[in-house]
């Protein structure tokens, strides 16, 4: 099935080419912060992960997220999303590549990874990270290819496929929840040290997710043949709502505990991310963009007509991925460290370096994702 | 066969980049390593007491082993004395200051055969190398 | 040797084979080394360690400096200078930024802008040791210590995220460049770049019979006691019980192993 991906437009290798040509860029900057060390980053002894670890967190959400279009359609048989399940799935396939990929290069001791799997640790969450991020990645490679090979004989698929998308159901809101407690149930950084962390985060993921199916069926609708058709686009559109609505009423329970508390601590980092501290503010004008586009994307998504048109659709899609990845990608894992067990502020941005090598690993999903969906767009034109 | 022409050349361009590493080195003499172990605290030792911590064949083949537990008793269990099964003498288990102690030319004790065999142990990356004199 | 080198190599062999990477393998070949290797006779033991800081019996800049350099000079500690790739194994952090949430508008101004000396808490629930997902932290059952196996450490820095004590340090680059010649204890390795280090209560000298460096160099102010917190005649317990002290962010369930005196007076 994988030669379909050898065989297309000059537009589509010129995209492959252009990613490729960033992977590359990517991979000598990576070369050296492998030389060097970790200090090419703007990450320092007080805010000791950044944007790697960022972009990781917000991409285990999105991979999470393929379990809101294979949960309607293989539960509750809404068959709208029959034909995009596999875009999902392989959604999620890129998406467990770069969040891998963000662990690795945000390692010391990249040489030494697979002392994770020597020296197992089951009291470490980030054990049970790796077990089942690499497990979710198996079960959606394993489903999204059986199904589209069975799709493209014109077969119905093997009966041993249906558990193992059951399992992959439940296991979906595992890998974000196990991501949740990395940090939630650390001592001492009061941002991260709440029970509502791994709620939020799956609100969150399933917002992000399927607002990024939205765009990426109407790029695929202009691009290719295949249309996901208007319908599949609305019930995302819906989920989107739903999940988005949930994300900030989350939010707003976290800011409400912060405050009414008045706990000095629990609010310290809420007043550097949204007004500073001691001067110090270098995420404020972030942060409150991102707070505008949530706003502006719900308002957007509840009205019924608003919603109805696609163009205002995809726009409210872009505002809820952007919002939340500045939120999740960037504003939570810098909060929780800032101010530092001392009290005091040291702040974080990214390097030159680490947003090249941060723009690779997503070029490498995209490379992923554009020849997974060249495959499965192929099989369903030849069906149709 | 569909295509013959493409996968015959491809299969040869295969088989030159797997085989690379033959051909690029072929013909190339290159020495045999040659150990010392003429340092001054060996030479100084008497004939007889010139035992490393384990019998040299074992050491040859298993000192990377040995090292490795060595580190591990150290740091994670706290003990410090190693008691040669060869001898029955007592040593304290440090590469940095036993080991280097007596082989203090590291260049011809443990460089000579690690670039022989193109293995790039790290241990030099934390532990402190004896100072040697250029040779 | 009780295993000659083809048992070595059939075991490793064999446990490679069956999937477990040679871990099956060293775990017996330590087994049946485990006779073979011992404590050296003179090491100081304990069933918990435990450091007591008398903050008023260190009056002078010079004690401060005095146990930071005895304590960086033997672990080479490196000298960055750039307070954002720090490395520290002992420091001065003033009270407020030592015990934040305690400090209070009206108390005495030589506590509130006295330096303590902070290290790592050796918890008894270290929450670094918690996180670890490679066991490269850990705390010695023997003797309470949380040590870093610097061989194992891959970098992920989850520990760092995880104490609640800013105790960690992350090499951000090679430290060897910072670290002067003349200064180097050449008995002592340095690290590597991408690894976490911290204070390890100086198990390599108490290993050879010898107190901390930090103690050995105050010895003669008497402000860092340190000793076995289960033993009830060691030095430790009798202050801690004739002295009222305090600990960083108790509050926290960690229980650190690093005690305060603020007052100093005998308070039974």
């Amino acid at each position: 099935m994988l030669e379909r991906a050898l065989t297309g437009s000059g537009r589509y290798w010129r995209w492959i080419l252009f990613l490729l040509a960033i992977i590359g860029v990517g991979f000598l900057v990576y070369l050296r912060q492998f030389k060097v060390g970790l200090g090419i980053t703007g990450m320092s002894r007080d805010v000791s992960w950044g944007l790697y670890i960022g972009q990781f967190t917000f991409l285990v959400g999105v991979a999470a997220s393929a379990v809101m279009l294979v949960l309607p359609y293989y539960l509750h048989n809404h068959k709208v999303f029959g034909k995009i399940t596999i875009l999902g799935e392989f959604l999620a396939v890129a998406s467990v590549v770069m969040c891998m990929l963000f662990i690795f290069v945000d390692m010391g001791q990249p040489m030494r990874v697979m002392n994770v799997i020597l020296h197992p640790t089951p009291n470490s969450v980030m054990f049970w990270d790796a077990v089942v991020l690499s497990g979710y990645l198996l079960l959606n490679i394993v489903v999204g290819w059986t199904i589209l090979g069975a799709e493209s004989k014109g077969v119905a698929p093997q009966k041993w496929v249906k558990p193992v998308i059951i399992l992959s159901i439940i296991w979906a809101p595992s890998i974000h929840t196990v991501t949740a407690f990395l940090y939630s149930g650390l001592p001492g950084r009061h941002f991260w040290l709440s029970a509502v962390m791994a709620a939020r985060f799956l609100a969150s993921a399933f917002s992000a997710g399927p607002a990024l199916l939205i765009i990426l069926c109407l790029i695929l609708r202009k691009t290719t043949k295949f249309d996901a058709g208007r319908e599949a686009i609305q019930s995302l559109g819906k989920i989107v709502t739903y999940f988005m609505i949930t994300n900030v009423f989350l939010l707003g329970l976290e800011v409400f505990t912060a405050f009414y508390s008045n706990i000095p601590g629990h609010m310290h980092p809420f007043q550097y991310l949204f007004a500073g501290i001691e001067g110090h503010g270098k995420l404020v004008p972030l942060m409150w963009a991102s707070g505008l586009f949530a706003v502006v994307s719900v308002i957007m998504l509840v009205i019924p007509s608003v919603r109805a048109k696609e163009g205002a659709l995809a726009f409210a899609s872009a505002l809820v991925f952007l919002s939340l990845w500045i939120d999740k990608g960037f504003g939570l894992i810098v909060g929780g460290f800032v101010p530092n067990p001392f009290e005091k502020v040291t702040e974080y941005w990214p390097t030159w370096p680490e947003v090249i090598i941060t723009l690779a690993v997503w070029a490498v999903g995209f490379l992923v994702l554009t020849v997974l969906y060249k495959v499965a767009v192929s099989v369903k034109e030849e069906v149709a | 066969m569909y295509d013959s022409g493409k996968i015959i050349v491809g299969l040869l361009i295969f088989v030159g980049i797997v085989t690379f590493p033959f051909y690029y080195n072929a013909g190339k003499a290159v020495a045999k390593p040659d150990l010392k172990l003429d340092t001054p605290v060996i030479q100084q030792m008497p004939e007889a007491e010139r035992k490393c911590v384990e019998t040299k064949e074992f050491m040859r083949g298993g000192h990377m082993q040995l090292l490795n537990n060595w580190r591990d008793s150290v740091v994670r269990e706290g003990n410090r004395v190693y008691v040669s099964s060869n001898t029955g003498k007592r040593h304290t288990m440090s590469l940095q200051n036993t080991c280097m102690n007596c082989h203090s030319n590291k260049k011809k004790f443990c460089d000579e055969c690690h670039n022989y065999m193109v293995v790039k142990p790290y241990c030099w990356d934390c532990h402190i190398q004896p100072k040697e004199k250029e040779l | 040797m009780s295993m000659d080198r083809r048992q070595f190599i059939k075991i490793a062999g064999i446990s490679t084979v069956l999937g477990f990477g040679g871990t099956l393998g060293l775990s017996k070949l330590k087994d049946s080394w485990a006779s073979e290797m011992l404590q050296s006779p003179e090491a100081l033991n304990a069933k918990h360690w435990a450091m007591v800081i008398d903050v008023k019996k260190l009056t002078s800049e010079e004690h401060y400096d005095k146990a930071i350099s005895a304590c960086h000079r033997a672990h080479n500690v490196p000298n960055i200078g750039n307070p954002k790739e720090e490395v520290k194994w002992l420091w001065k952090e003033t009270y407020e930024h030592a015990f934040p949430g305690m400090e209070q508008e009206y108390m005495p101004e030589g506590i509130k802008h006295k330096p303590f000396l902070l290290l790592c808490n050796h918890c008894e629930n270290p929450p670094c040791v918690r996180v670890c997902p490679t066991k490269a932290t850990f705390k010695r059952e023997s003797d309470g210590i949380v040590m870093q196996d610097m061989h194992r450490c891959i970098g992920c820095r989850f520990c760092m995220a995880a104490c609640p004590f800013g105790a960690r340090s992350f090499n951000w680059r090679d430290p060897r460049p910072f670290i002067k010649e003349q200064d180097e204890n050449k008995e002592f390795p340095t690290r590597t770049k991408g690894v976490v280090e911290k204070c390890t209560f100086c198990y390599e000298r108490l290993a050879k019979g010898e107190m901390p460096a930090c103690v050995e160099a105050v010895k003669d102010t008497k402000a860092l006691v340190f000793g076995d917190l289960s033993d009830p005649n060691s030095e430790v317990r009798k202050i801690l019980s004739t002295h009222y002290s305090i600990r960083r962010k108790p509050e926290l369930g960690t229980q650190p192993s690093v005690y305060y005196l603020i007052g100093g007076e005998e308070n039974a």
